[in-house]
């Protein structure tokens, strides 16, 4: 139905990749090419290119990689896997990419593994989440070795909704119980399945467990269900929706907290799409506006802003950093060949925007995802208030305390 | 208790189905016009309430009728792109305008919904609301919005009642619907009318697509489930028939609202979309329908 419009950096970039026909050439002079292929109509994924651009303008301005520049070039997939792969192949066949950042939505992610391994190209996302993408490479790793999970597994997300859960709600709140409210999507199987693991294990009784379609418009029933359980605190898990929920909640003054993954709500410009109906609302991020997860984010944050106007959606700061990683990964392979890429892409070792950047070895049964924890990818929670985005967790990080609007009735305040 | 929530939530559903989808079968009825941009139109009048308040600073009144405004200005455009050129060709044979403008309307609303997703992103927007805080009401804690938008509704359709049956220009409207020559032969310029009920239907359609964003919201996604619940409403209530379109609204709202209530949010629009090839084969004129 939707044809295929080019990124407003896909038409120089191609009018370049006119200029630059030769192939894995490590020839002096000729660039780096990565593809980036992205949702540019969503608001979860439309900061992935613009942060790709700024990075490998970064680089460039510093005199490249050995003296060769790092050029990007832009596909948008409209959020469907189909054009998605379209756009692999392109990328690979016909704009001789050398390796490929690739979407938020993990449909999208699943159906490129299969493309990285037919077509031996590098790729790694920023933004999906799924934690069958590096089950896949586990797997069989010869095949599927080229992809990396940029972003963190859903079940790693889970495990760091739980961890922030038992500090800010057990602790302080004394909450006890919660319902699970998720959208019916590949990312959010392993999601909830870790959720009714650690939940409980941090003290919160799962009443029940409702995942709707995200074509859903109307939220008035399952808010209504929520409510009847009576739980603490509703544990989120959503990405596709985000505005309707969000507004519906506030307008029906629905008084129990949302907590959990909310990929929309890490846009600067939620507060604007919600009305402010956002305020309340807490979401895991991997980084945040003004919090110094390490002395790259903020400077990053800041040119964004400065380049475009608006702050980056979580998938930007992966983005970003993606594109550094790639780029040393080359210096360090020295050659943009896509096997000895690989290699030196597990040899990642890079303090990004979103904190230590590590890949996990073969043998495990994640591997090429990241390593969390202390020292690694400690990820944050954030609340949005009165327009803001502030980090609650974790303490060392935290610049607010909780605030919740006048709705919400906590259960032991 | 959910009961009480079932109607509460079903009238206010069923009164914007039902503002929505009487413009849609005016039209109709008066130039035999089926128009598939109506979600599109709807869609483009909410986001454009949106963006008036977001970049614009606009209060709530001043956005929903820039947004309005809007809608307008789309209806018609639908018509003089869209259905007006296809209606004067020659070139087109009269037995087949019908299915060109169900094409051509049909791609305009496609362009329409490609220009949303592309300049404001494909995510939903929501209406500032002119309404704000909870009533309850038989023990059911309901935005005071939702009453808003069906006093809203029910006042427009009032309005368009009067208009059609108490005015002058109405009557030539309902004339027109029943027997363009015999209007004609009246000395009334039938183009006139056309623009007249384009007009109405553009204020009707926008009106809708501003509430429903106020209510629950709307995304450039929403674009086809709204004409299809738009088409089927009118194609239930009887194709042409303002007071079928108006039952069949309330059967549709009703029906999937106990469906989300009582089965899942998941199968909302099956039961009606099921009822509707019922009724196709039982009655293909639709529940009120003259032809």
């Amino acid at each position: 139905m939707s044809k295929e419009l080019p990124g407003l950096f896909t038409v120089s970039a191609l009018a370049c990749a006119a200029l630059f026909a030769a192939p894995q050439a490590s020839a002096a002079g000729a660039p780096i090419k990565i593809g980036v292929i992205a949702e540019a109509q969503a608001v979860a994924g439309s900061s992935i290119g613009p942060a790709a651009q700024l990075a490998a303008d970064e680089i460039n301005a510093k005199g490249g990689i050995d003296g060769r520049k790092v050029e990007i070039v832009v596909y948008d997939d409209h959020s469907s896997a189909a054009e998605a792969v379209r756009a692999f192949q392109r990328a690979v066949t016909e704009d001789k990419v050398n390796a490929v950042i690739a979407s938020y939505v993990s449909e999208v992610v699943l159906a490129l593994e299969p493309w990285a391994a037919r077509l031996k190209t590098v790729m790694i996302t920023p933004g999906a989440a799924s934690d069958v993408i590096t089950q896949n490479i586990a797997k069989d790793y010869e095949r599927n070795k080229y992809t990396f999970h940029g972003y963190l597994t859903s079940s790693a997300l889970a495990g760091l909704v739980c961890d922030a859960a038992k500090d800010l709600l057990v602790g302080p709140y004394k909450m006890k119980s919660a319902v699970i409210v998720s959208e019916d999507a590949a990312w959010t199987t392993p999601l909830d399945a870790a959720y009714e693991k650690c939940l409980p294990a941090v003290g919160l009784k799962v009443l029940d467990h409702i995942r709707f379609s995200p074509d859903t418009t109307d939220f008035t029933p399952i808010f209504s269900k929520v409510e009847g359980l009576k739980p603490d605190v509703m544990i989120t898990g959503i990405s596709h929706v985000g505005t309707q929920p969000t507004v519906q909640w506030k307008s029906q003054q629905v008084p129990i907290p949302m907590f959990g993954i909310s990929s929309q709500a890490t846009n600067s410009n939620f507060w604007k799409d919600t009305n402010g109906a956002t305020d309340g609302v807490l979401f895991n991020a991997v980084s945040g506006p003004g919090v110094a997860v390490t002395p790259r984010t903020l400077p990053f944050v800041e040119a964004y802003q400065k380049r475009y106007g608006n702050q980056p959606a979580y998938s930007g700061y992966t983005a970003y950093d993606e594109v550094y990683m790639i780029a040393e990964a080359v210096q360090r392979a020295g050659s943009t060949d896509s096997d000895k890429l690989v290699s030196a892409m597990e040899k990642t070792d890079h303090i990004g925007t979103i904190g230590h950047i590590a890949f996990l070895p073969k043998g495990d049964p994640h591997v090429h995802g990241l390593k969390t924890g202390a020292g690694f990818i400690t990820g944050l929670m954030l609340q949005w208030q009165d327009g803001k985005q502030l980090n609650m967790w974790p303490k060392p990080l935290a610049n607010g305390t909780m605030k919740f609007p006048a709705f919400i009735k906590l259960s032991a305040r | 208790m959910l009961v009480w929530q079932i109607l509460i939530d079903g009238f206010a559903i069923s009164a914007l189905y039902a503002l929505g989808a009487t413009g849609f079968t005016l039209i109709f009825g008066v130039s035999g016009v089926l128009n598939l941009s109506h979600g599109a139109i709807m869609v483009a009048s909410a986001v454009a309430a949106w963006a008036i308040a977001g970049s614009l600073h606009a209060g709530a009144y001043a956005s929903a009728l820039g947004g309005m405004a809007v809608g307008v200005v789309l209806a018609f455009a639908t018509y003089f792109i869209a259905v007006r050129p296809i209606q004067r060709s020659r070139r087109i044979a009269e037995a087949e305008k019908e299915i060109f403008i169900l094409t051509t309307t049909l791609l305009w609303g496609i362009i329409l919904q490609e220009a949303v997703a592309y300049f404001f992103t494909s995510n939903a927007k929501t209406v500032l609301p002119i309404v704000e805080g909870v009533v309850r009401v038989l023990g059911v804690r309901t935005p005071s919005n939702e009453f808003f938008t069906a006093l809203i509704c029910w006042v427009a359709i009032g309005l368009l009642w009067l208009l059609v049956n108490k005015t002058r220009h109405g009557k030539e409207v309902l004339a027109a619907s029943m027997n363009p020559r015999g209007v004609t032969l009246l000395g009334i310029e039938l183009s006139r009318i056309h623009i007249a009920v384009w007009l109405v239907y553009g204020v009707l359609a926008s009106l809708a697509g501003v509430l429903l964003g106020m209510f629950l919201g709307v995304s450039s996604y929403s674009v086809g489930p709204l004409t299809a619940s738009a088409f089927s409403i009118v194609v239930l209530g009887g194709l042409g028939s303002v007071s079928g379109s108006l039952v069949a609204a309330y059967v549709v709202g009703y029906l999937e609202t106990l469906t989300a209530y009582l089965i899942s949010p998941a199968y909302r629009t099956i039961p009606a979309l099921l009822l509707l090839v019922v009724v196709m084969y039982l009655r293909p004129q639709g529940l009120f329908g003259r032809r």
